[in-house]
């Protein structure tokens, strides 16, 4: 009963909050019509387990207020819903068993969560802006009627967000009139929520059992031993500079290690072939913000800045010192990469 | 195997080469006299539907490869240098300057456009570098109720209308199947698209290019996000250099990042 009140009331607050004066909705304040958000953070989970990266989902929608639900699906999916319900702030987790959910496919995912959307009545969707949020949530915006608000990387009132635009070169303030707030946020920008702090209910979800026209057919994945790109504390970078595969691997490799880093890679190393497409970092790669980001031989472009400045330290090595990195580094060499990471690489082990 | 019927929507935007410029009323991005082009993912699109009939990739064919945009009249010519790459014909719906649509207008103006032309496969750039959404076809697909790969980095056809896309995840890539009808989103890997030479940019002005209203799709530009404002990101300052590697390591120190 709550659940379908507060769905009617969301849908009335756009339009009506103005004219409805008589209405009781208008007389409520700001603070009481937080109250009436509920959020649904879209968790990830592979091969029977959370993707703890997707946990930031539940800190955006704290930021919210209201009553914040996580929803997993997948084949046996009990073990993953109950590590979820660990998660600081988390009141329910939805959980919906069923196998055909495992890779994730839009095509019966979006019916999917549509239904739970609609059984529960919530006022926002959240999920990360991955691989994974971006196929699927603009899939499920369109079936609601709603117009996604990507990438944010803050939340300033319950319908307004913050999001980078022109590969970060500007940042927007957007305000949502939709009843239903469909949104997938930055990573960087909100840290996970804490697991082992909470103990949700752990409920079943709808399932509408929608056939999907695609079928899952492979998948390579890089193997690496490394931390991961999104998440690493710090990392290094090689760009155009490196000049082979061969060199890339000799250079960047050992820094990384000295340094515990994840390895990243610009535009041009990757289209020359001296690094794995799921290293390259950027407006169209990945979006990072490590502790420390070394770029190697990188000089600088905008797409390759969009995915990396945010970065707390920015350290460059670089032959030309008038690269465009140098004027975004809190520290610059300027020097032969093939003689200055050798040395680094040495120092550091020190 | 059905003959392939492509849509190709694509985007003129601010060129990728130029560094964007909040306006000083902060409502916006300064777009008046600076370099548009076509936006690039919707180059690797049209190159891709162009390839795909010569390379005689679908067992099928190609029947036809039609490019629509919404924009100002200038949008037109993206078109132009869409068709002047191989594409057939265009569609241009006129759009007031300024009056940009939104992803879910756009979807679904395509909804309608796909059903007038009846096409079976849409080819779309995975984003535009303009809003950085990234949500147009997946809202179309969600829309048709079809099929949909986003961040193909390889489409390979195969009997019975099948198609096979490789697409771009993180940490690697992933293959999915499906049938005819379906909407592909294109990442950078998928190709190189070509430059239109003179004879073609020549010919391509003879070219069938139709336009168009919103009217006509019976969709409005009114918007379901408001911007409230626009600003600069916080500039970030370059901390100077050091002389050699013994400076690099204390100023990190110093810095507190190793």
């Amino acid at each position: 009963m709550l659940c379908t009140a507060r769905r009617i009331v969301a849908h009335q607050l756009p339009g009506r909050l103005t004219q409805a004066i008589t209405s009781p909705v208008a007389s409520l304040s700001p603070a009481a019509l937080r109250r009436l958000a509920s959020t649904l953070a879209v968790l990830e989970q592979r091969e029977g387990r959370l993707n703890q990266g997707s946990l930031n989902a539940i800190t955006a929608a704290k930021k919210i207020g209201g009553p914040i639900h996580g929803f997993v699906a997948g084949s046996s999916i009990k073990a993953v819903a109950e590590e979820a319900a660990t998660a600081d702030g988390v009141e329910k987790i939805i959980a919906v068993d069923n196998g055909a959910y495992d890779k994730g496919l839009p095509e019966n995912f979006a019916p999917l969560l549509v239904e739970n959307i609609k059984k529960g009545g919530y006022t926002h969707v959240i999920a990360g802006h991955t691989a994974f949020g971006k196929n699927l949530l603009p899939r499920v915006a369109a079936l609601l009627d709603s117009q996604q608000i990507s990438d944010i990387t803050s939340v300033e009132s319950e319908n307004t967000f913050v999001r980078p635009i022109y590969a970060g070169n500007a940042v927007a303030t957007v305000e949502s009139s939709d009843p239903i707030k469909i949104i997938t946020i930055r990573g960087t920008a909100f840290a996970p929520a804490e697991l082992g702090k909470g103990s949700a209910a752990v409920e079943e979800g709808v399932d509408p059992k929608v056939e999907s026209p695609t079928e899952w057919v492979s998948e390579d994945l890089a193997k690496s031993d490394r931390p991961d790109l999104a998440t690493a504390g710090r990392v290094v970078a090689g760009g155009r500079g490196l000049k082979s595969k061969e060199d890339f691997d000799k250079v960047i490799e050992p820094l990384a290690d000295a340094l515990g880093a994840a390895i990243g890679a610009s535009r041009a190393a990757v289209d020359s072939g001296y690094a794995d497409n799921s290293l390259q970092v950027g407006q169209t790669g990945k979006v990072v913000a490590p502790q420390l980001y070394l770029a190697v031989g990188i000089s600088g472009a905008i797409q390759h800045l969009a995915g990396m400045k945010d970065s707390k330290v920015i350290a460059a090595i670089n032959k030309d010192a008038d690269a465009p990195i140098f004027q975004v580094a809190d520290v610059g060499l300027v020097g032969d990469l093939f003689d200055k990471v050798p040395e680094l690489t040495e120092k550091l082990k020190e | 195997m059905s003959a392939l019927r492509i849509l190709v929507p694509i985007k003129r935007v601010i060129d990728y080469a130029v560094k964007p410029r909040v306006n000083k009323a902060q409502t916006g991005v300064e777009t008046a006299g600076v370099k548009h082009s076509m936006n690039p993912f919707d180059e690797l699109s049209v190159e891709e539907s162009v390839r795909i009939r010569e390379k005689k990739r679908a067992p099928g064919g190609v029947e036809d490869i039609c490019v629509i945009s919404a924009g100002p009249p200038k949008a037109q010519d993206v078109l132009r240098t869409a068709m002047a790459m191989g594409a057939d014909r265009a569609i241009h719906v006129d759009v007031k300057e300024g009056d940009d649509l939104e992803p879910l207008a756009v979807a679904k103006l395509l909804k309608k456009a796909v059903e007038e032309e009846k096409s079976n496969l849409v080819l779309l750039g995975k984003q535009s570098i303009d809003d950085d959404a990234n949500q147009t076809g997946q809202m179309l697909a969600g829309l048709l109720g079809w099929a949909q790969a986003t961040q193909a980095s390889k489409v390979e056809f195969g009997e019975g209308d099948s198609i096979s896309v490789t697409k771009e995840v993180d940490g690697g890539v992933e293959t999915v199947r499906a049938k005819l009808p379906m909407v592909v989103t294109t990442d950078l890997r998928l190709n190189e698209p070509r430059y239109a030479n003179l004879p073609n940019i020549m010919k391509a002005k003879k070219k069938p290019l139709s336009k168009k209203t919103l009217a006509d799709f019976g969709v409005s530009s009114d918007r379901r996000l408001k911007v409230l404002k626009v600003t600069e990101p916080a500039p970030r300052q370059g901390g100077g250099k050091v002389e050699d590697v013994n400076g690099l390591v204390s100023r990190l120190k110093e810095l507190g990042a190793i």
